[in-house]
């Protein structure tokens, strides 16, 4: 069925009733075609890192504003939102992801692999002074 | 006690004579709450209808942040008296509600409810604002909690108004419309209550018509930037009687589809 019905949803919802919505295919893409997608970063205090925690629709950078406080805001501790239009975002391909591959196995890259915890451990039980071979 | 009176009245009344200030303020709670109420219910039927899915559910937290409002309003009549929240909330019939004739119109299309968030909500926050400085000290804490909320509605409805009255002209047309048919109702909000002189006197609420001018001096120039004009003031002809308890043939049934689960079981936790 292509073609707008002329029946209206009967719902047990009053609401949906009310609204008279046509049973036919009435999906009407054409009015977003303006709209687009926006990357939305979130900041839970001042001075931390945005993080990024999805994306929105909106027709320009105000209305994503908006509905970003509410998909992303509405819960959770909030200093500040960005957000940014997705075509702005460049990235890497997934073709290339081979580029990443031996990163695990670098550990020595990675701070937590430094094994220093006895050492401050030990410093800290001299009240904070140096050896006395120093 | 304000409710048993009432339910023996067709209407609210008032002895301006006899009230205190107690009673005034009681009614400046009570038109408060009851308009929160009133449109929060009113916005929540666009959930699941809303015209795109962020906005569907932006339009519902706001909805569900006035109802919230509202129950912290019925929360210091509580305090003052009257019967706890859901009570009041639940089982008043529409002449003892005390909110405006505009926040029971039906919703419209969306150009009205977006007309109506608009010229409610600057209300609304411009109300709080200056119940911020209250004397009376729990409505300017309430004032203070809330402030940053409404401040984000009006955010929501002024970019909307923006974005549409400088849209294309079948979006300036059906905002412009909407605008002319929501006015006098919207100039109704500022009904003068009935002991208003003593609320005044106290510093407890800066009176009606004060804030209508405040808001107004807000208004007009964003709805001009939204190449929105208002009526012109000889056509002014505020629609009156919400806060005494006269509505149109709108409230009782969404009154009665509001309380439709409290009405068979009172109790029933949800």
């Amino acid at each position: 069925m292509d073609n707008k019905s002329d029946q209206t949803v009967n719902s047990i919802d009053p609401r949906i009733t009310r609204a008279k919505i046509h049973t036919g295919n009435t999906s009407d893409m054409e009015g977003l075609a303006h709209f687009q997608t926006y990357e939305v970063f979130h900041q839970n205090k001042r001075g931390a890192q945005h993080k990024h925690v999805g994306i929105v629709h909106a027709p320009n950078p105000d209305m994503a504003l908006l509905y970003a406080k509410e998909q992303y805001a509405r819960r959770e501790v909030t200093a500040n939102i960005w957000v940014v239009p997705s075509s702005c975002v460049s990235a890497t391909e997934y073709a290339d992801d081979d580029i990443f591959i031996t990163a695990p196995e670098k550990l020595y890259r990675n701070p937590a692999s430094y094994k220093v915890m006895d050492k401050i451990n030990a410093f800290k039980a001299r009240g904070g002074k140096p050896t006395d071979n120093v | 006690m304000l409710l048993k009176q009432e339910a023996e009245n067709p209407q609210i009344t008032y002895n301006s004579n006899k009230m205190n200030s107690i009673d005034a303020l009681k009614e400046l709670l009570y038109k408060i709450a009851d308009d929160q109420l009133i449109i929060g219910h009113r916005n929540s039927e666009w959930t699941g209808l809303g015209p795109i899915l962020e906005e569907d559910i932006a339009f519902s937290s706001m909805a569900q942040d006035k109802i919230g409002q509202s129950e912290h309003i019925y929360n210091l009549l509580h305090q003052l008296g009257e019967a706890d929240a859901d009570t009041v909330a639940f089982t008043r019939n529409s002449a003892q509600f005390h909110s405006s004739q505009f926040v029971e119109l039906p919703i419209g299309d969306y150009s009205f409810s977006l007309i109506r968030h608009f010229l409610f909500d600057f209300a609304e926050y411009l109300r709080f604002e200056s119940l911020k400085s209250s004397a009376y000290e729990p409505l300017a804490q309430v004032s203070k909690k809330f402030f940053g909320e409404i401040k984000y509605h009006t955010m929501h409805a002024n970019t909307w108004v923006n974005q549409l009255g400088k849209g294309n002209e079948e979006s300036h047309t059906k905002m412009q419309d909407s605008l002319n048919y929501a006015w006098n109702y919207a100039l109704g909000m500022f009904e003068q209550g009935p002991a208003e002189d003593l609320l005044i006197s106290e510093n407890i609420f800066i009176g009606e018509k004060a804030l209508q001018d405040v808001w107004l001096g807000t208004i007009t120039p964003l709805l001009t930037q939204s190449n929105l004009t208002i009526p012109a003031q000889e056509n002014w002809k505020p629609i009156f009687g919400g806060r005494f308890g006269k509505h149109s043939q709108h409230l009782q049934p969404l009154l009665e589809e509001m309380t439709e689960v409290y009405s068979i079981d009172p109790s029933a936790d949800w």
